[in-house]
């Protein structure tokens, strides 16, 4: 019987930049993204998946990466909070509304909340408040008490076209 | 653009006052705020902390050779280490609680489960974990002590056998004439027990730090996310002999502490010890479950015996109570919380006689720290839960019998029986306020429409009050030999060679946006607008600002640090107009400064940018003034104006300011289920003078975010045995954003006479959800069983055994008629 292997080679993209590194099969994405690759703007909150700081977009769906191994991101196309703004540093307007809104205040779920809204604006254009709160359940903050985040995404879904 | 527009932009408004965007926001959307685990250091290495899975046990033996031999380990430390290498760390308490040992891994006995019993180096995280596994650790379990009443008790378990007891301290507060107070009352309400429960902020940024030594210079670099890094230095300098000049704190972004993170310290001295032992940069982040199972717990307190002396027409007399505070197994920034809790003795009311048995505890139990709402909180739920008990009990109104109750506006400021000083507010007015907030009037009409429909309406009211800028003299009325009083921070203002200006400040912000709020006090001071004043972020030791107190805790920055910036800029200011009157030979009061340049009033050829003062003081200094000594390099230190508390009265103002905030909400009750549906929440707000006013309201909305959290979902509970049942997010159900309203606020400003500025330290919030949603469940029961709410957690499965309580239980609430 042979070993399972216990490191592979992967090939990512992230935020537009392809990456081909060697991981042990147990590496979490989320460490994966912030310590082979040191992009430090994903975070890392809990062991369990429910606080969402590490949320990242893979292949277009948004993910908890510390739920997900690095080798099961082999070939996907990964984007992160770091990726959001334009090439030219000027916001995205999720990262606009937020600043605009007060939607964050320590900024560390901050990331994986912005990425959880664009998934969520991407695939809803116009969420009502209830349908905002749902899509970013997955997403714990303990400074905002949500308000402001609720009203930051509100203020693009009631957007005629949104930018995303 | 023209110089009378610029005058215009300038002449029309302050900066402060304005909810400009925030500074920090920039790098913070964008993914490249520096937390501390984003430290990277060359030839880092990671260390794991092996923690006890026993609430009680002593420790016959530790095995770490096979651990040592692991691939990737370079080092392990254990308690027989610690022990050597480590004094214990000071405690705050007098002999005999003082006589407890607190070491950074548990020496002899494991107290908590949790609680760090070895250290594993290596040089990955996943080494050091995988080699954690391997050490073997020979408990012999040992019977635990659960609750404060338990730790009471004679025949149960000392956890600390040198303190002869389980008590950390014990204190008899007593104002007024509680005796007399009995004598005149109509009757008295008597309460037999309300239970104040165990929960935490729990940040989304654990505890972490990376911790380098230089033996060069003897040395350690600490970056770090501790919240009171000065503190943690007089903690960990004499405990670990390091000299404190030598321990360098780097705090940057920190993603949120809400207290959580001042005790940290114990963590960051095993990171110091491994450093020095392996000559190797340490770098440690806590995980999740090690965090809520090892962090920092709020305070548990159980009050007993309570007795209210009331008359008939609802005013209250005073107090009676025994309050036992459960500390858990250490208790490191405790026992403050032992006398914090006098800052608000009588809350929002007029009531001068209270006599309060005060007894903290140490139980087997992760140890408690400052937690959003610090020991105030347990005190002001106990007041307000006692209001609604009265005003039920005796058929009175609960909004009547609070404006009755309350401090008047025109009493203000008002001297409370201990000797604080209420500054100023108009607490009837921010009731009005909430009560709009809900539309208070119709939801009363609808409870009564709905009466026996099944239906379960609940209105409920929480007054707090948001005591900040603390007087650390108070810690002597605890044990009166601390050399601690008064309260501080620093700021440096200066202009760099360029002109460039910059402002340091000794605080450690997670998220108070003080980067925004101080660019607008030296923006509206030197003639600029914020963009041109640069912040640096967090606390530097090594630049030389800060004081023993310096941080970010208990409401006090827009007085303490806006105040040190305020008094920096001044005197930068002064030092550019002397600079400049002395340039264009005019007096200095005829000097202004616009748009980053001083010049002579009504004289707009005599000017001089920033630019051209930097390169004269330290470029070109041939071509200073005669006789000028200026450095254009600020440092002032506020200090607000405390004296020492009379310690055997235990009486004298223990903080500069007092804001108010008032809640109040309405539920639906499911009867089937017990669960509580917020159907509106209302939030009024007084923190005096607002510089940022959208910070403030975002303090608000955190603040009643996490109080409903406390007061639905979120406990710490542990089994007989010691065992925490909900060490991690499966069990320990942090508030998600399906389970909080749209949360209403509004705000009133009633200046304080005692700050620089008006303004109030605030952000806390009295834990006012916990009170107004007990107070509203408490108007539902009594529609029902009249059972009594006597604990702050109140889960569906709680609401729904207090529905079903037997109309002829023991309520645990007697009304006494006196005929004296």
């Amino acid at each position: 019987m042979t070993e399972p292997a216990k490191s592979k080679t992967i090939r990512v993209t992230v935020d537009g930049i392809e990456y081909t590194r060697d991981v042990e099969a147990r590496t979490l994405l989320v460490r994966f993204i912030r310590e082979a690759l040191n992009h430090t703007g994903t975070h890392f909150g809990c062991d369990t998946g429910h606080c969402g700081s590490c949320s990242v977009i893979v292949d277009g769906k948004v993910v908890k990466s510390c739920m997900v191994l690095a080798v099961q991101a082999d070939g996907a196309d990964i984007e992160t909070v770091e990726g959001l703004a334009n090439p030219d540093g000027s916001l995205h307007p999720i990262q606009q509304a937020f600043s605009q809104y007060h939607a964050l205040q320590c900024g560390f779920c901050t990331p994986g909340v912005l990425m959880a809204a664009k998934y969520l604006l991407e695939t809803n254009p116009h969420p009502n408040e209830e349908e905002i709160r749902r899509g970013i359940k997955g997403n714990l903050c303990r400074c905002t008490g949500y308000v402001n985040i609720v009203r930051a995404i509100q203020s693009l879904a009631n957007e005629e076209e949104v930018r995303v | 653009m023209s110089q009378t527009l610029t005058e215009d932009k300038v002449s029309i408004k302050t900066w402060s006052g304005q909810s400009i965007p925030r500074k920090e926001d920039g790098r913070l959307v964008k993914g490249q705020g520096r937390f501390a685990d984003d430290i990277r250091r060359h030839h880092e290495a990671h260390v794991y902390l092996l923690r006890s899975p026993y609430g009680h046990a002593r420790i016959r033996a530790v095995d770490v050779s096979a651990a040592e031999a692991a691939p990737g380990v370079i080092a392990t430390l254990t308690g027989a280490e610690v022990h050597f290498l480590q004094k214990p760390f000071m405690q705050i308490a007098p002999l005999p609680g003082g006589y407890i040992e607190d070491y950074c891994l548990a020496v002899d006995k494991v107290r908590f489960m949790g609680e760090p019993v070895v250290a594993v180096l290596a040089e990955t995280a996943e080494a050091a974990r995988d080699a954690a596994d391997l050490v073997e650790v020979d408990y012999e379990p040992l019977p635990a002590l659960i609750t404060g009443e338990d730790a009471l008790k004679d025949d149960g378990p000392v956890l600390h056998g040198k303190v002869g007891s389980n008590v950390v301290w014990h204190g008899l507060y007593d104002w007024g004439s509680i005796d007399e107070a009995k004598r005149k009352a109509d009757k008295i309400v008597k309460i037999d027990r309300l239970h104040f429960h165990r929960f935490t902020s729990t940040p989304i940024e654990c505890n972490a730090a990376v911790v380098e030594y230089y033996p060069g210079s003897e040395e350690y670099t600490i970056w770090c996310n501790n919240t009171m890094p000065q503190f943690a230095a007089m903690f960990m300098g004499p405990a670990l002999g390091i000299p404190t000049d030598r321990m360098h704190f780097i705090t940057q972004d920190i993603g949120g502490s809400f207290g959580n993170k001042i005790t940290n310290y114990v963590y960051i001295a095993i990171c110091a010890i491994l450093a020095k032992k392996s000559g190797r940069p340490v770098r440690w982040t806590e995980y999740r479950t090690d965090h809520i199972l090892g962090g920092s717990h709020g305070n548990e307190r159980t009050f007993l015996d309570i007795e209210v002396p009331v008359k008939n027409d609802g005013t209250i007399l005073g107090i009676d109570a025994r309050a036992i505070d459960d500390c858990g197994a250490y208790p490191r920034y405790e026992p403050l919380g032992s006398v914090i809790w006098s800052q608000v003795v009588p809350g929002a009311y007029q009531f001068r006689n209270v006599r309060v048995d005060y007894t903290q505890v140490v139980t087997n139990k992760c140890p408690v720290g400052p937690n959003r709402g610090y020991s105030r909180l347990q005190h002001l739920w106990m007041l307000e839960r006692v209001i609604d008990i009265v005003a039920h009990e005796l058929n009175l109104d609960a909004v009547a019998i609070r404006k009755q109750n309350y401090i008047q506006p025109e009493q203000m400021p008002y001297e409370t029986p201990n000797g604080c000083v209420y500054d100023s507010g108009d607490y009837p007015r921010c009731l009005d306020l909430a009560l709009d907030l809900i539309h208070y009037d119709h939801w009363r009409q609808r409870q009564r429409e709905l009466s026996g429909t099944g239906k379960l309406i609940g209105i409920g009211i929480g007054s707090t009050l948001d005591s900040g800028t603390n007087n650390f003299g108070q810690a002597r009325i605890i044990n009166h030999d601390l050399p601690f009083s008064g309260n501080g921070e620093v700021s440096n203002v200066k202009l760099d060679l360029y002109g460039e200006v910059v402002v340091t400040i000794g605080t450690t912000p997670q998220g108070q946006g003080h980067e925004t709020t101080a660019a607008q006090v030296v923006a509206d001071l030197l003639g600029l607008h914020p963009d041109q004043v640069r912040v640096l972020i967090g606390h530097d030791n090594g630049r030389n600002v800060y004081t023993g107190f310096s941080g970010t805790y208990a409401s006090q920055f827009a007085v303490t640090g806006l105040g040190a910036v305020r008094g920096a800029a001044l005197k930068l200011k002064n030092e550019i107009e002397l600079l400049a009157a002395g340039i264009f030979g005019a007096a200095p009061d005829a000097i202004e400064l616009v748009d980053g340049t001083a010049r002579v009033k009504g004289k707009a050829e005599m000017a001089i940018p920033f630019i051209g003062l930097a390169n004269i003081v330290f470029a070109n200094n041939a071509t200073i003034p005669d006789g000028l000594d200026v450095s254009l390099n600020c440092t002032y230190t506020y200090r607000p104006s405390f004296k020492i508390p009379d310690v055997e009265r235990k009486f004298g103002n223990l903080t500069l300011t007092y804001a108010t905030q008032i809640h109040a909400c309405v539920i639906e009750v499911d009867e089937a289920t017990g669960e509580t549906k917020i159907l509106e929440y209302g939030a009024a707000d007084d923190s005096g003078t607002l510089i940022h006013p959208q910070i403030v309201e975002g303090q608000v909305h955190g603040a009643a975010g996490l109080g409903i959290g406390a007061a639905l979902y979120e406990a710490l509970e542990y089994d007989a045995e010691g065992q925490m049942i909900s060490p991690n997010f499966y069990a320990y159900k942090a508030v998600t954003a399906v389970d909080v309203p749209m949360i209403k606020t509004a705000a009133i400003e009633s200046p304080s006479p005692f700050s620089p500025n008006g303004a109030k330290g605030m952000g806390e919030g009295g834990g006012a959800p916990l009170h107004a949603i007990c107070s509203a469940l408490q108007d539902v029961m009594y529609q029902r069983t009249r059972a009594i709410v006597s604990d702050s957690y109140n889960p569906a499965e709680r609401v729904y055994r207090l529905l079903r309580q037997s109309e002829t239980a023991n309520r645990g609430v007697h009304v006494i008629e006196n005929r004296a």
